[in-house]
């Protein structure tokens, strides 16, 4: 039977069945105590009354496991933000999850780590937005906020759960990427990201004030290099380069549709946190379907999987199993049409013009000021 | 030479799980932003660091199983496990 049903397909998929997702990010709340004017959630921020209750976030918990899902990365917004936060924990461990906890590490106090912990969190993600007060308060708007980073980093590592450091890299911070690093070390971090900027929501509108010059960005490369061999068995260091001075795009999510999800305050099932920009997208809810319906015959994530949407030069590429085409998301901020070749692409008509404007962005002295999240001033 | 003590302990690192994956029919080494897909032979040495079993006990098991002698599988294993514990997703306790 299933030799004739095989024979029947045509020859080349286009469009496979896709595979089960092996990550979910549960926005669970986009209230956050920091304001970083890097910050990769949309403009148009979910307030606190349309956020999904606790027996729904746990339904769909539930359902991500039995999909497939292994990494569950709880974030927001600050996710401790939620007070239901211990509880949401407790059954994405119970149902089989690895827990991931993204936090800032603000308003975490010593009884909330041990209750996570005790729930069953598997490992916590603190972001940094400095190596030193004046610029993590310059970067995330809060004060005081690298005090209380560091006491948290200790009490996580105190308590023996594997810590990584997110460090989101751009003009503000590049010059600390050594400092970042050593902090890593001091606080006894297993992991750091060196992550510098992607595009996306707020920091897509503050991209003059972030985007780094090329020489810097060539200088954390070798920093990042060095380090990682002198600190091989003591720190993982995973970094994520700009690619706006890139010759091809990333590999955006693994592929759309086919690694991960992202599920949004307000229940939205995402195939990348950014999708929303892509406005013709219809995006279904947890509130209207399963996790599974929506990852296997959802239109936002059956819009971009495989190849058949791509147009020339991707349709005809040899690259095009490798990336994908890049980003839809940066494809539609920079050239207008989601369906485009990412422009940082060589073979994209504008990835000349891409580089050009990052270079221009990046000289000038005096870039003006930033805005900081917020729930307005999008 | 041998590069894992006899009874040296391994162990997974807090942070680190060894489970299945039934979704996809395997079995998978996790960590924080990791998948380890386990083949049939990692998947016979994982399912033994207990972090009681000694190295020496988890490769005579191994030969049984496999039906290799020690000599052989040894540099392998030790390989293996050396690699993960560069990647601090194990813990060899001397």
């Amino acid at each position: 039977m299933s030799e004739t049903l095989l024979e029947d397909r045509p020859a080349a998929q286009a469009k496979p069945v896709p595979q089960p997702p092996l990550g979910l990010l549960a926005e669970v709340t986009h209230r956050c105590p920091l304001r970083c004017t890097y910050c990769s959630n949309p403009l148009q921020l979910d307030p606190k009354s349309v956020e999904l209750d606790t027996e729904t976030w746990k339904r769909v918990f539930t359902e991500a496991a039995e999909l497939g899902v292994i990494h569950l990365h709880m974030s927001g917004g600050e996710p401790t933000a939620r007070r239901d936060i211990v509880e949401l924990m407790r059954h994405a461990a119970e149902v089989g999850l690895y827990t991931n906890l993204i936090t800032s590490g603000l308003g975490v106090n010593e009884e909330k780590l041990d209750a996570l912990i005790e729930a069953g969190c598997d490992h916590i993600q603190l972001s940094m937005q400095g190596a030193d007060s004046g610029i993590t308060e310059l970067v995330g708007g809060t004060r005081g906020a690298f005090d209380k980073k560091q006491a948290f980093a200790r009490a996580v590592v105190t308590r023996g759960v594997p810590l990584t450091l997110n460090a989101v890299i751009h003009r503000m911070n590049i010059h600390q990427v050594p400092d970042m690093i050593e902090k890593a070390v001091e606080f006894g971090a297993k992991r750091l990201e060196i992550a510098h900027t992607q595009y996306y929501g707020w920091a897509l509108k503050n991209r003059a004030q972030l985007m780094p010059n090329r020489e810097d960005v060539d200088r954390t490369i070798e920093e990042v290099e060095t380090a990682r061999e002198k600190l091989k068995g003591t720190l993982v260091i995973d970094a994520v380069f700009p690619d706006y001075y890139a010759r091809y795009p990333k590999l955006c999510n693994g592929g759309w549709g086919t690694r991960t999800l992202s599920v949004t305050p307000a229940g939205k099932v995402l195939p990348c946190h950014a999708a929303e920009t892509i406005e013709h997208l219809e995006f279904w809810n947890v509130r209207d379907h399963s996790l599974s319906e929506t990852w296997y015959e959802g239109p936002a994530f059956e819009a971009y999987r495989g190849t058949d949407w791509m147009k020339e030069p991707c349709r005809s590429c040899e690259r095009k199993h490798i990336d994908y085409g890049g980003c839809r998301c940066q494809a539609l901020a920079l050239t207008g049409d989601a369906a485009n070749t990412d422009p940082v692409c060589i073979k994209s008509p504008l990835h000349d013009k891409v580089g050009e404007m990052a270079t221009m962005e990046s000289a000038v002295a005096e870039p003006g000021p930033a805005t900081y999240r917020g729930f307005r001033a999008g | 030479m041998s590069r894992i003590a006899d009874d040296a302990v391994p162990s997974l690192p807090r942070g680190v799980k060894f489970r299945e994956d039934k979704a996809r029919g395997r079995f998978v080494l996790l960590g924080p932003e990791r998948i380890f897909e386990a083949d049939q032979v990692s998947t016979e040495i994982l399912k033994r660091v207990d972090g009681k079993t000694t190295f020496k006990d988890v490769l005579g098991q191994l030969t049984e199983i496999f039906t290799a002698d020690e000599a052989t599988i040894r540099p392998d294993v030790e390989s293996f496990l050396l690699d993960l514990s560069d990647k601090q997703m194990m813990t060899i306790a001397e």
